[in-house]
């Protein structure tokens, strides 16, 4: 043993040690101090902004769709507070078992039950996911019953885009449908509320065009979640700004009123239009499409049949339609024989049911001819030999720069897209396309709407307000407002070169078409005194008239409906001071004055008896108005507005200027 | 001598030896169980009734015990100590058997009314046995290695009961503590530089005997953000919390990362987390201080003590307490890896309160009977 060591020094090592130890745990606690204060100080601003970040969630608020309302305030397209039925996949155990189970009960499909699971395992289980939208009662009330056979569903109000004239305004306001991929990519960064799920966005029509507008800003909710991002309670919250209300010209009720019109035929379009202003009242084609089907989601077999419909629903006829005008082109041609000269209000021309052209016979489309006919008589009863006989003096070209002049062979920039441009042709034009000459006897086939010559049904309106308006190049458009901004239209410009004397004979003759014995219109004429329309009737060829058809004198309606004449018509009223003007197309309608004539004669009617020229489209926003009871006001105010056209002078719409083409009386 | 005669004092009464307990150890116990009900209300959500009224009736039934034990004449503690270490040691393997047969592992003895953890009661057991048995030794035989012997055997025996529990952790602490006690004891340096140096150089050889989860910890330590979702989640939440604190804290209840629960086991091993975010630095300074004044008070009541048993008694008693909070705090800081200890007193947790109250009862008692003479077995 090493020497010994004393109790007294046994105490001091002890001493010692636990002073030691006491140190040790002093500068163990200092560490412990220094790393709290280093962690809280030193680093505390990372860390509360970690912590933050983890307590926040920031969640956005979908903004409330804009609507889309007509010029009385009507609304055409609005939001619907409707019932859905979601589900939560934390309280259903089992998601398709619940799903299945629902199926029972409501009509959904397995592309809906396949989606529904994928989208609900991409949330968090405690959030619910739409499955159905627009239920209807029954539906709700059968789902309610049996809730408790179907875990984890539950019946939740929501809103749905809703077009209350549904068909009848369907290629107006187009529709909305879900946020595409695409779309996602290239706008998703600038507008994080495309991501939300059940977001819409505007498709086609309006609902696409101004959609940007309509969308309005999303609110945001600051929320504090838990751990597992379970809200706990709201922080702040910003506000969602509800989209701009687009209000367009049309008049609703007019509008279903054409399309109720339209509907007797199998497929045609239609367009009332303002002579002075452009503002279009109507535009609708038939068939249409339920809008309403599509903002809900539309089933896979309605959209397939749709698509191969062969006339062609989707498609906004009155727009994108192009039709050789037929007849209906005559006054351009006749216009364009008085500005050159060829012809005058004296001239007359002898039909004898043909023109003869070198080697080449146009036929009139009167077997054996009009006798000796006028300009007047020759738009009145449409002789064909007429304007062959004039088309031929002055040459393509003359005619088809008045064509262009009166609104023709362009696009307008119409607020709605697919507008198409139809085609006026001239030499040019030809060896541009064709790479050929022009030839004498296209000049004569042209100068009758037929040929090379298309036009849409606007591009017609817009020709007839035109020429009835006093030569002012009006231009049609359809949006009145954007939010509380009006639109600034300007005062259109008198076309150039224009003659009032000239159009005072195209228009006697438009007249006389429709109230003189033997015009082509004439019982489609307004009887009601003041409220005479005037117009031009159009039969447009689709196929060649054989020679065996015209020998054996095959009626056009027992051909096979595709191969039927097309049937139009352009008017306007009333015939002493025009405001309306109005353009009928109906497809393979066989005859202008059988089929199109009576239509277009509805809607003038109706269009003067509820007079929506009168009216400025509202700025107050009592858009709430459901549409069938300011439909019945307005029916009762038109009624009492009858045989008062002339408050149209009033409109407040309008440049206060007086409709400078009286016509002849 | 005035000394011999103190030895030979009479047994006090007992209004005494109630007056000579410590009572500023007491007020700073209390102190320290109010940060824990404080803590606790705030971890409940502002409720008393789920883990703060708990807490505090516990703790008033352990301070109850706290003052008994430190009543009884510290004598009996001497000659009750190897009694208990014994019946602990069959607890814990009871536990260890118990676990073989049942269901896995397992740490508690259900007796009805109280679940024990016979691991917490070791922690005690062998610093009351250590001291015994140094309490007869002189300072010569301290030195010698075959002295030594059985305390090795006091410490080691339970160290590896625990671990086959396993609970890593707790194994750790009993061996500290005891090893702590065997330094003070007056065991030379060399023993401990080398037991230091071998430990280090055994750390490749134990990894291979750690389990997985063990592993885990030991890795997430190392580098918490590699996985924080994962497995270094608890502590880089932990670390949020402690630093979004700041210098004066977001104020009683307004600890978003506990209230939200973001962060794990808030009301247990992570109550200082929750403290130090709710209170900021000046709170957790202020804990932290409250328990240097703790150790203090052990440290001189050991030194003040004239016998042997009192002085190893309390001095090993306060490293093991020290040690459970060093282990825990320097843990949700992020200096230490996660062990499953608690914070003495203010966590939630029975048995843990009970075995620290009683651990400061037994201080206590050598500080009452700090004059008494103690008899050798």
């Amino acid at each position: 043993m090493a020497k010994r060591i004393s109790d007294e020094d046994g105490l001091k090592i002890f001493s010692r040690r636990t002073i030691l130890i006491g140190g040790m745990q002093m500068i163990g606690l200092g560490v412990l101090g220094g790393r709290l204060a280093w962690l809280q100080l030193a680093q505390g601003r990372k860390y509360r902004m970690l912590s933050e970040k983890n307590r926040i969630n920031v969640r956005l608020i979908a903004p409330p769709r804009g609507l889309i309302v007509d010029r009385f305030g009507v609304p055409l397209a609005l939001n619907e507070e409707d019932f859905q039925v979601h589900i939560i996949r934390e309280q259903a155990r089992d998601m398709q078992a619940s799903l299945n189970a629902l199926k029972r009960f409501i009509d959904i499909d397995q592309d809906t039950i396949d989606r529904v699971i994928e989208q609900a395992s991409k949330i968090p289980k405690f959030l619910p996911v739409k499955v159905k939208e627009a239920l209807t009662w029954d539906e709700v009330a059968t789902i309610e019953v049996n809730l408790p056979d179907l875990p984890g569903l539950l019946i939740d109000k929501g809103e749905t885009r809703t077009y209350p004239f549904g068909l009848a305004t369907s290629h107006l306001t187009g529709y909305v449908g879900a946020v595409t991929e695409e779309v996602l990519k290239e706008q998703g960064e600038k507008e994080p509320v495309l991501s939300l799920p059940g977001f819409k966005i505007g498709k086609i029509g309006i609902e696409r065009q101004y959609d940007a507008h309509m969308r309005g800003k999303a609110g945001a909710a600051e929320m504090e979640v838990n751990v597992v991002g379970r809200e706990v309670r709201e922080l702040s919250r910003k506000d969602p700004v509800t989209g701009d209300r687009i209000t367009l010209t049309i008049d609703a009720e007019l509008q279903r009123f054409a399309h109720d019109a339209l509907s007797e035929q199998r497929s045609a379009s239609a367009v009332v239009m303002d002579a002075h202003t452009g503002a279009v009242y109507v535009m609708a084609s038939h068939p249409g499409y339920d809008p309403n089907l599509f903002s809900r989601g539309i089933p896979r077999d309605v959209w397939k049949s749709l698509l191969e419909d062969t006339s062609l629903p989707l498609a906004h006829k009155a727009l994108v339609g192009q039709y050789p005008p037929g007849s209906t082109f005559k006054m351009i041609t006749g216009l364009a024989g008085l500005e050159q000269g060829v012809t005058s209000p004296g001239r007359t021309i002898f039909c004898p049911g043909h023109f003869s052209l070198g080697k080449d016979k146009f036929h009139c489309w009167k077997p054996g001819g009009h006798g000796r006919v006028d300009l007047v008589g020759a738009i009145q009863k449409s002789c064909d030999t007429y304007f062959y006989t004039i088309a031929n003096e002055m040459g393509i070209d003359a005619i088809a720069q008045v064509a262009r002049r009166f609104g023709l062979g362009a696009k307008y920039g119409f607020d709605l897209e697919d507008e198409r441009p139809g085609i006026i042709p001239d030499r040019d034009w030809k060896y541009a396309r064709f790479g050929e000459r022009w030839h004498r006897g296209e000049t004569v086939v042209n100068a009758i709407g037929q040929g090379f010559v298309l036009t849409t049904p606007l591009q017609l309106a817009v020709m007839t307000a035109r020429l009835v308006n006093g030569g002012y190049a009006v231009k049609p458009y359809i949006t009145a407002q954007i939010g509380d901004r009006g639109r600034i239209q300007e005062n259109p410009a008198k076309i150039e070169g224009v003659r009032e004397d000239f159009l005072k004979i195209i228009l006697k003759g438009m007249e006389s078409v429709v109230n003189e014995a033997g015009g082509t219109a004439y019982g489609s004429r307004i009887v009601e005194p003041g409220l005479e329309m005037g117009g031009k009737t159009g039969t447009a060829q689709v196929v060649r008239i054989t020679k065996e058809q015209r020998r054996l004198r095959i009626k056009n309606e027992d051909l096979p409906w595709e191969q039927r004449h097309h049937a139009l018509f352009v008017g306007y009223a009333p015939i002493h001071a025009p405001r309306y003007v109005c353009s009928v197309v109906v497809e393979h309608g066989v005859g202008g004055s059988r089929s199109a004539a009576p239509i277009a004669k509805e809607l003038l009617l109706r269009a003067q008896n509820r007079d929506p020229a009168s009216m400025t489209a509202v700025l107050s926003s009592d858009a709430t108005m459901a549409p069938s009871e300011s439909a019945v006001t307005r029916e009762d105010e038109s009624s009492e507005d009858m045989g008062m056209p002339e408050r149209s002078k009033n409109s407040l719409i309008t440049p206060a200027r007086k409709p400078r083409s009286g016509g002849a009386q | 001598m005035i000394r011999d005669s103190l030895f030979l004092m009479p047994e006090q009464s007992l209004v005494q030896r109630f007056l000579n307990l410590n009572w500023v150890l007491i007020f700073l116990i209390c102190c320290v169980m109010g940060v824990g009900v404080a803590a606790l209300y705030s971890a409940g959500g502002g409720d008393m009734s789920i883990w703060a009224n708990k807490h505090l009736i516990r703790f008033m039934i352990g301070l109850c015990g706290m003052v008994v034990i430190a009543m009884i004449n510290v004598k009996w503690w001497y000659r009750f100590a190897w009694p208990f270490y014994i019946g602990v040691f069959f607890l814990l393997v009871l536990v260890e058997i118990m676990g073989h047969i049942g269901m896995g592992a397992q740490r508690w003895i259900n007796l009805g009314f109280i679940q024990i953890q016979p691991s917490e009661l070791m922690k005690i057991a062998v610093i009351l046995c250590l001291a015994r048995h140094f309490h007869g030794a002189t300072p010569d035989q301290v030195r010698r290695l075959t002295f030594l012997i059985v305390p090795a055997c006091i410490i080691l025996a339970p160290v590896g009961l625990v671990l086959l529990q396993p609970d890593l952790g707790t194994a750790m602490m009993i061996l500290m503590a005891g090893a702590g006690l065997v330094f003070i004891a007056g065991a030379p340096l060399w023993l401990f530089i080398t037991g230091i140096g071998l430990a280090i150089a055994a750390v490749p050889i134990g990894w291979q005997f750690l389990h997985d989860y063990q592993k885990q910890r030991v890795w997430t330590f190392l580098d918490p953000e590699s996985d924080p979702l994962g497995a270094g989640y608890h502590i880089t939440q932990s670390k949020i919390a402690l630093g979004s604190g700041g210098m004066y804290g977001k104020g009683l209840m307004q600890g978003t990362q506990s209230r939200l629960n973001f962060l794990p086991e808030k009301q247990t091993d992570f109550i200082f987390t929750l403290y130090a975010e709710e209170w900021g630095l000046m709170g957790g300074i202020a804990l932290l201080t409250l328990f240097a004044l703790i150790f203090l008070a052990c440290l001189r009541i050991a030194l003040r003590c004239r016998h042997n048993f009192g002085r190893y008694l309390a001095a090993g008693l306060t490293i093991s307490f020290s040690l459970h909070i060093f282990i825990n705090i320097g843990m949700v800081m992020g200096l230490l890896p996660v062990v499953g200890v608690p914070l003495p007193m203010v966590s939630y947790g029975g048995t843990a309160m009970w075995a620290t109250l009683a651990g400061f009862g037994l201080i206590m008692s050598c500080h009452v009977y700090r004059h008494s003479k103690v008899t050798r077995a």
